[in-house]
């Protein structure tokens, strides 16, 4: 974070300067755009403005670079890459709202200019202030996606441009796609207006404040913390009311208007994550913010405690705020009762806490703060943020997180309690939170606990809460920048801020005076709070609270590139998958010889393979007949289906191997779909629909955002291994947020399949070499999360056509690969998850099909033989159920027959996930298999593999004159 | 003035109380053993004994009650945790009439009593661990979730979690405190589970002795001044593999205090007192 601080600065200067080299490019690419300004004359300037911007930040975040290209120059070579592009963007710019903030201040200082303003009000006047900026943004995505279509169909781009930006005005409101927000920002900064924001501060005083109506959450919230003179300010947040009265954390990564109730710009300033060791705090003045916290907590019943506890806190806080108690003056005991130290609060007390404060004579404020907190820290519902529920008996309980984990109330009475190492995951789904709990010593299978909410809102609320306190309090400060960005990737969910560790590091740092601060909690206690209700229902969402100095703010937007990189890399897996079909022989040659290794290293690594491969072995070995084809088939099973398609081929299956293809190819769309979710979806999309499909992307991906009504975290993720969970998470997350995309990627898929299905036979007939490449791809990845398999495939696919986002992706893979392995296994706790795209089956086939395809494409003898598991507890996961495709993954084995294993993980209406295994077995042999053994072993295995699985259906499927069909 | 949870196992007072004839034969019992009043009789006086002279604490001795027999066992009619007492509503009924000599006695001592008149709720301070961070409360046959919820009422400042007794009269009839975040707990399968359940329950974490006996499991620690740790515990004679485990203790004064009698009829350690930790100034 502290090196992208830098970035900013030269973010702007690198803009300007690129700027005015680009300005050419710009100006004639831009004709599309200008000529939407031509309709409104003055846009023209804004975008070029942007134009600039977006080019000189381009270098630090390509994504934007090419988007702006995109759209600017409507380029028809970067047909690909902007369409990936776009996505991306979405993403990024969520996640870099506060820079674009700082950006936004500056620029508009420079390039302010009366014309601009007068635009924006127009456009205001159409139609909403905030929305206007919004529209702009999505018209360029819009555009970008059209240009990436345009690569096609470049000629039509201009008119496209123009469309999309009357499309972008139109749908103003909208906002769905914040890509070039920085860029717009920058530009109608000026236009922007203002709004006057009210921030009630725990001392019970009014901090007003001006921002524009477009400023994200992080920069009132810096504001807010500037006013306070507050830097370790990673343990606040502001809140506000929503719709339905509920506290809610105000999103520092989102726009405030969109997060608030129309035009009501109040806020309160609250501890969001109480530090479980107060003294650790550096600094007086945060231990004091955190005291009128706690104050007014314990006051209002939120924190209960002794009628005691009640009188030495008050006795601590006379002594902070009054010094000395002095028996001269009458005073105190008339003050006292003016103030709320209880919710029922007595003379008893009163005389209590009078009679304390005595005792505490010569104790300065600062002693008096810490030896409150002190206390206060050891109450049991210290940082406890209590939510309303019903367990699955329908029983009222209370759920709290904390910072030890998920404790569960009934009544007073803790019941039990989930400690984040006992969490592999958190997901909600409507009304219903979910916990997947890890096996204890002596169980077998990991448990999953759910609970009802009030509603979805309060559902998604509870889980937000959970991901950003796990993440703060759980994850480790060192690996907290890469867990963050990870943490941020696909989903808006991700804590964004800094972990404890981390802001405790950066405490470490704080080198200034002491600053004083005037104590006027007695405005606060004066106010007395109702006797709020004791559950404090409260929503984290995500603040990205980084640095305590705006450079730092500038950090958390540096962040935001880094969570883009993610995006692009699996960005890139998709493309990859897709580029494979395209590449050239001689890499598939290249990639042959390493193909056995990797076949190996994919067997044995993934659990389901090593049986197989045992089985494998002993039948080349025991049946010589059989070897020269045996070796052939082996190859096929390693790449999976398709690659058992391929095999087949070779020997002779042509017809079967394009249909194993096919389903290959949908299973991988599926995965990259399901985990990927936006992401995933845009890559196919662009493959296929180009164009329309991208814009239906990004509204997806908008709307995820939106409304989201399930999402998953996997808190168990130790800081290395968290990574790449993340990412699956984040995936998972996605797919589940998104049900709009849900339907939409049903959509897609069942369209998708036949397209791909398509593709992929077309590949096997002309090139061997690419069903290779993907070959190998498929057995890495099975080993390897989904990152580093990226990164071998990525160096292959530079050559082929990544461009720009290559670039950017070779650092994520890098750092990420190291981690990822691991998550992966975690995830594979549940059926193994969609990471291993299995994309590739086809490689090994690949080779063999150019040797023998052609030959042998007689078919001589193909038995496909379906056997299809599902979760016993889940009927068939149809795709045309509402539920949500999360995860899909296909593994390919080798053995005597190839066996192409899916695993499709979906979440339904019902909030459950369900996990359907799909095993497709290919045996392919002479006459002298024995077919009925082979399949029986097949079905015997996957049993094995699947003890909590039952096989619903097996299908058996001759397409051998010589073979025989057994069931 | 020490605050929160400060001074776990600091006592300056005492209340216990006479045994009446009327235990041999009154005296609820799981077992049909015959009890000798009078050895029970002798050992309390033992153990009164070593609370006062040995410990130095202030003893408050409620006179023996004939017609409620297990009036002896006052640690199930109150719960006192710093000044708060909460009086409590004893599952078995014959017994509910202990408690207004406890109330009256610590009103006396100035404490903030607290009553549980909720007539569903059942408690029994056997079934109450306090570690001095938290309580944990055993639902058994003689205390149900009511009266948790009641204890946890009254002490607001701590967690409350239950705890399922499944075998056994009481929580504590095969665990107590050994010490600060030191848990001593009974080898038996129930006992274990229980020991899981408050482990899992817990922010804090927990050291475990565990000794062969689930009886043995109930001693009475304290940390007293010039005194330091000190822990109450069977004798070798009852438990001789027990206390084995309890001489490893090597930083504890460790008095051997013999309960043979009253365990027949259920009684352990701490059921015979109800210790209290008085300010000076209060």
């Amino acid at each position: 974070m502290t090196t992208e601080a830098g970035s900013e600065t030269e973010v702007k200067e690198n803009a300007e300067e690129k700027s005015a080299v680009q300005l050419d490019q710009s100006e004639k690419t831009t004709e599309g755009t200008q000529e939407v300004a031509a309709t409104e004359g003055e846009e023209r300037q804004t975008e070029k403005e942007k134009e600039k911007e977006g080019k000189g930040i381009t270098r630090y975040l390509p994504t934007w670079f090419k988007k702006q290209k995109s759209q600017s120059q409507t380029s028809p070579t970067k047909e690909v890459p902007p369409t990936e592009e776009p996505t991306i963007k979405v993403s990024q710019e969520e996640a870099h709202i506060p820079e674009v903030n700082g950006h936004a201040e500056e620029v508009e200082e420079k390039e302010a200019v009366g014309p601009q303003q007068q635009q924006v009000k127009e456009k205001e006047s159409h139609s909403n202030a905030s929305a206007d900026t919004e529209p702009a943004g999505e018209g360029k995505v819009e555009s970008a996606q059209k240009s990436l279509e345009g690569t096609e169909e470049t000629t039509k781009e201009g008119a496209k441009e123009e469309k999309k930006k009357e499309e972008v005005e139109k749908e103003g409101g909208q906002g769905q796609t914040f890509i070039f927000q920085s860029p717009l920002r920058l530009v109608r900064k000026n236009k922007m207006k203002l709004v006057v924001c009210h921030v009630t501060l725990l001392d019970g005083s009014d901090f007003t404040c001006e921002v524009e109506k477009r400023a994200k959450g992080l920069f009132l919230f810096f504001k807010v913390c500037e006013h306070l003179n507050l830097l370790e300010k990673d343990y606040f947040g502001l809140t506000y009311k929503d719709h339905h009265e509920q506290k809610c954390w105000l999103d520092s990564t989102k726009e405030i208007k969109r997060q608030i109730r129309s035009n009501n710009w109040q806020f309160a300033f609250n501890v969001k994550f109480y530090p479980p060791d107060p003294s650790l705090l550096s600094e007086d003045i945060t231990r004091y913010l955190l005291c009128l916290q706690l104050r007014e907590d314990v006051a209002s019943g939120r924190l209960p405690c002794s009628f005691v506890t009640h009188a030495l806190l008050g006795s601590y806080t006379l002594q902070a705020e009054l010094g000395d108690y002095e028996p001269d003056q009458p005073r105190p005991l008339d003050y006292i009762s003016q103030l709320t130290f209880a919710p029922n609060q007595s003379k008893e007390m009163e005389e209590k806490i009078l009679e304390l404060h005595k005792s505490h004579k010569g104790m300065t404020p600062a002693q008096a703060d810490c030896q409150f907190l002190e206390n206060a820290k050891k109450l049991s519902m210290y940082g406890v943020d209590l939510h309303h529920a019903k367990d699955c008996e329908g029983v009222d309980i209370m759920l709290g997180v904390c910072a030890n984990g998920l404790l569960v109330y009934k009544d007073r009475l803790r019941i039990n309690r989930f400690a984040w190492p006992k969490i592999l995951k958190i997901s909600y789904k409507r009304n219903n939170f979910y916990i997947k709990i890890r096996p204890g010593e002596t169980e077998q299978f990991e448990s999953t606990v759910g609970f009802k909410l009030q509603n979805h809102r309060s559902a998604k609320r509870l889980w937000k809460v959970c991901v950003e306190n796990h993440s703060f309090f759980r994850l480790n400060a060192a690996e907290q920048p890469t867990k963050a960005r990870f943490l941020t990737l696909g989903s808006k969910f991700r804590y964004s801020g800094r972990t404890q560790n981390q802001t405790r590091l950066a405490s470490t740092l704080i080198d200034r005076p002491a600053p004083a601060f005037e104590r006027t909690s007695s405005k606060r206690i004066s106010r007395s709070l109702d006797g709020a209700p004791m559950i404090s229902i409260t929503d984290t969402s995500r603040e990205a609270e980084n640095g305590r100095e705006p450079h730092l703010e500038l950090h958390s937007d540096s962040k935001s590139p880094v969570r883009v990189r993610g995006d692009n890399i699996y960005v890139r897996h998709s493309k990859l998958m897709l580029e494979d079909h395209d590449k050239t022989q001689e890499e598939v040659l290249k990639h042959q010889a390493s193909v056995s290794e990797l076949k190996r290293s994919f067997m044995e690594a993934p659990p389901p393979s090593p049986p197989q491969l045992n089985l494998w072995e002993k039948r080349l070995t025991s049946s010589p007949a059989m070897a020269t084809r045996v070796q052939q088939q082996t190859v096929v099973p390693e790449t999976e289906a398709s690659a058992a398609a391929a095999a087949n081929g070779d020997a002779k299956e042509p017809a079967k191997t394009t249909e194993v293809e096919i389903e290959e190819t949908v299973v991988v769309q599926e995965i990259s779909k399901a985990p990927k979710a936006a992401e995933e979806l845009q890559t196919q999309e662009v493959k296929d629909r180009d164009g329309a499909g991208l814009q239906k992307k990004h509204e997806s991906v908008s709307s995820e955002s939106e409304s989201d009504e399930e999402a998953e975290y996997h808190p168990n993720v130790s800081v290395s291994i968290s990574h790449t969970q993340i990412p699956e998470e984040k995936e998972e997350e996605e797919a589940e947020e998104e049900q709009g995309k849900k339907e939409k990627l049903t959509a897609a898929s069942s369209p998708v399949e036949p397209e791909q299905a398509a593709a992929a036979v077309e590949e096997e007939e002309k090139q061997s070499s690419k069903e290779e490449e993907k070959k190998e791809v498929s057995t890495e990845e099975p080993m390897m999360t989904p990152d580093e398999a990226s990164n071998g495939i990525t160096s292959r696919e530079e050559a082929a056509s990544v461009a720009a986002e290559e670039e950017e992706l070779p650092k994520v893979n890098g750092e990420t690969s190291v981690v990822e392995a691991r998550p992966q296994v975690i995830c594979c706790s549940e059926p193994p998850v969609v990471k291993t795209e299995m994309v590739t089956i086809s490689d090994t086939f690949a080779a063999q099909k150019t040797e023998i395809a052609t030959k042998e494409v007689p078919i001589v003898h193909t038995e496909t033989k379906t056997i299809t598991y599902e979760a016993a507890q889940l009927d068939g996961s149809g795709d045309g159920e509402p539920g949500v495709l999360m995860t899909a993954q296909t593994i390919t084995s080798e053995s005597l027959c190839t066996t192409t294993t899916t695993h499709i993980t979906k979440t339904l209406k019902g909030g459950l996930s369900e996990t359907r295994i799909e095993k497709r077995i290919v045996i392919t042999g002479d006459c002298d298999i024995d077919h009925d053994q082979a399949l029986a072993q097949a079905i015997k295995e996957a049993k094995e593999q699947h003890p909590d699985m039952s096989v619903t259906r097996v299908v058996v499927h001759k397409e051998t004159e010589l073979a025989e069909e057994d069931d | 003035m020490a605050g929160l949870m400060a001074g776990f196992g600091r006592y300056t007072h005492a209340i216990v109380r006479g045994t009446p004839e009327s235990l041999a034969k009154g005296a609820l019992r799981s077992s049909q053993a015959e009890v000798d009043v009078t050895i029970a009789q002798r050992e309390h006086d033992a153990y009164v004994h070593v609370l006062r002279t040995t410990l130095g604490l202030e003893i408050l001795e409620l006179p023996a009650d004939e017609t409620l027999p297990d009036c002896v066992f006052v640690e199930d009619a109150a719960v006192v945790c710093g000044d708060t007492a909460l009086i409590t509503r004893p599952g078995a009924e014959s017994r509910r009439g202990e408690t207004e000599a406890m109330k009256g006695a610590l009103k006396e001592l100035n404490l903030n009593v607290v009553e549980m008149t909720d007539e569903s709720a059942t408690l029994e301070g056997g079934d109450v661990l306090f570690t001095g961070r938290e309580f944990f409360v055993g639902l058994s046959k003689r205390t149900n979730q009511r009266g948790a919820e009641i204890l946890a009422d009254a002490f607001k400042d701590y967690a409350v979690s239950t705890v399922p007794v499944s075998e056994g009269l009481h929580l504590k009839s095969f665990c107590s405190m050994g010490g600060p975040g030191l848990i001593i707990i009974g080898s038996s399968e129930p006992a274990q589970k229980a020991l899981k359940i408050m482990q899992q329950m817990s922010d804090h974490r927990y050291d475990k002795l565990t000794v062969p006996d689930d009886l043995a499991a109930n001693c009475i620690y304290m940390n007293l001044p010039n005194k330091g740790h000190v822990l109450l515990h069977c004798t070798s004679e009852e438990f001789p593999e027990s206390v084995k485990v309890f001489e490893k203790l090597k930083d504890h004064m460790l008095i051997p205090v013999s309960n043979m009698e009253k365990r027949k009829v259920d009684g352990a350690l701490t059921c015979c007192s109800v210790l209290i930790n008085k300010k000076a100034n209060n």
